[in-house]
């Protein structure tokens, strides 16, 4: 019980995510129109990718400074939960542009962006698998990692801001490239806080399940002195 | 350090000079490229002209740069880590690049004027940003090298992790360069624009820094 209450937050606010979600008063903007309940699942998905992977660079610099195999499988688990997060965000996205923008694919900066994230850790796994020797792709893999994180942040946290964009936070918008956090509304806040973590545990629980998988499967690599 | 640095670049140097069969080789990859290009596209108009200028930087980039790191064998990289250390081979190998893509970048920027016309209203300030980008280019695929190097598997592996990391630096390029085609920009996005890949270039500089350590020694 101890270990598992954060599981059991995740769970009970998912639930609230969906039931309030779908059933509270939502309001009434242009085009918009019902489908600004898509907020409580778009978003909270780029915020838990944003986690997540940074989740991972942190075990990356970690591994670098003390080589230990755990770290190794940590990062690469955070980094495949993150590319997950990006796909399923990037399919909410494309059905909500598809009711407001008229089209899944308008190529809009953020969008082009996302697709540039999913090809850089994409990239990543590939180099990771290209490496047969253990101890070698750990350490490769870190390093690409972090190198990788620190070019892929610019490009979703400024580039984004320098053009027009159909998202909010675009050029001559205010707001993040994120969301327009000023000029959400009061009772959608109450939903859209809650769901950002309850997505970012469950996509941390999923993690923590691959990476026992591996703990198992690696166990005699790891114990080995 | 300095003088190690400088030990090593003269090193790369004298080897360019000597051998030159790549030297030679990256260039007569750029004539027969943009070659192919002028009989493919006989005066293309100007945006499409941008983006293959860009787009043959690239590809040029990963040629010339892969090689760097390919020609050290096991052997002779064995020699240099009782010679040197890491910082000062990676600061020496990142100079070289610079030197060598900015060469290649003013010799396909004089081809594509030759075959190709010169669609440019500014040719002074295209020349400018062609250097700067030849420097970004050069810097990120440097550390990428490294990296494919130690997984020998590369030139493939090379473009995959490569392509899509330069796309902020290629897009900022490409939107850069439009001013020298006579589109007018904001006072300050230009300066603005400037600032961004010459900061992300810093950037880059110093992650190599302080990651190629340990990519040095196995």
């Amino acid at each position: 019980m101890r270990k598992s209450w954060w599981k059991i937050l995740a769970a009970v606010l998912l639930i609230y995510t969906f039931a309030a979600g779908f059933l509270i008063k939502v309001p009434y903007i242009g085009n918009l129109k019902e489908t600004i309940r898509n907020l409580f699942f778009h978003v909270p998905m780029w915020f838990g990718q944003i986690i997540l992977l940074t989740t991972s660079l942190v075990y990356s610099i970690l591994y670098l400074r003390k080589p230990d195999l755990r770290y190794d499988i940590f990062a690469a688990c955070f980094a495949k939960t993150g590319i997950l997060m990006g796909i399923l965000g990037l399919i909410t996205g494309a059905i909500w542009a598809t009711y407001t923008w008229g089209e899944p694919w308008s190529n809009d900066p953020k969008q082009i962006g996302v697709a540039i994230a999913l090809l850089i850790y994409f990239a990543y796994l590939v180099l990771r698998n290209a490496i047969p020797d253990i101890d070698k792709r750990a350490k490769i893999g870190a390093v690409y990692n972090i190198f990788a994180y620190f070019i892929y942040l610019p490009l979703i946290m400024i580039l984004p801001r320098l053009v027009e964009s159909l998202h909010p936070g675009g050029k001559g918008v205010s707001g993040n490239p994120g969301l327009n956090g000023a000029d959400l509304d009061a009772t959608m806040r109450l939903v859209f806080w809650p769901a950002v973590i309850g997505w970012t545990l469950l996509g941390t629980w999923i993690t923590t399940l691959n990476i026992r998988l591996y703990l198992i499967r690696d166990k005699n690599l790891i114990n080995a002195k | 350090m300095t003088k190690t640095i400088f030990a090593l670049l003269k090193k790369d140097l004298l080897l360019e000079l000597r051998q030159q069969h790549s030297f030679y080789g990256i260039l007569l990859y750029v004539a027969s490229t943009i070659f192919v290009l002028y009989l493919s596209i006989n005066n293309p108009e100007g945006e499409v002209w941008n983006g293959l200028f860009w787009i043959i930087q690239l590809f040029v980039c990963v040629n010339a740069v892969a090689k760097s790191f390919l020609q050290e064998s096991r052997g002779r990289m064995l020699y240099f880590y009782t010679i040197s250390g890491a910082k000062a081979f990676i600061i020496a190998k990142l100079i070289y690049n610079i030197i060598l893509m900015l060469l290649m970048s003013l010799l396909s920027l004089g081809l594509f004027f030759i075959l190709l016309k010169n669609p440019l209203s500014n040719t002074l300030l295209f020349t400018g940003i062609v250097c700067l980008g030849g420097i970004s280019l050069s810097l990120v695929f440097t550390l990428l090298a490294a990296i494919a190097a130690k997984a020998q598997q590369n030139a493939a592996l090379m473009a995959i992790m490569g392509f899509p990391l330069i796309i902020p630096q290629l897009l900022l390029l490409i939107r850069l360069s439009k001013a020298a085609f006579g589109e007018v920009f904001r006072e300050s996005a230009l300066l603005q624009l400037s600032f961004l890949i010459v900061g992300l270039d810093i950037m880059v500089i110093a992650l190599s820094i302080i990651l190629f350590p340990f990519l040095w020694k196995d």
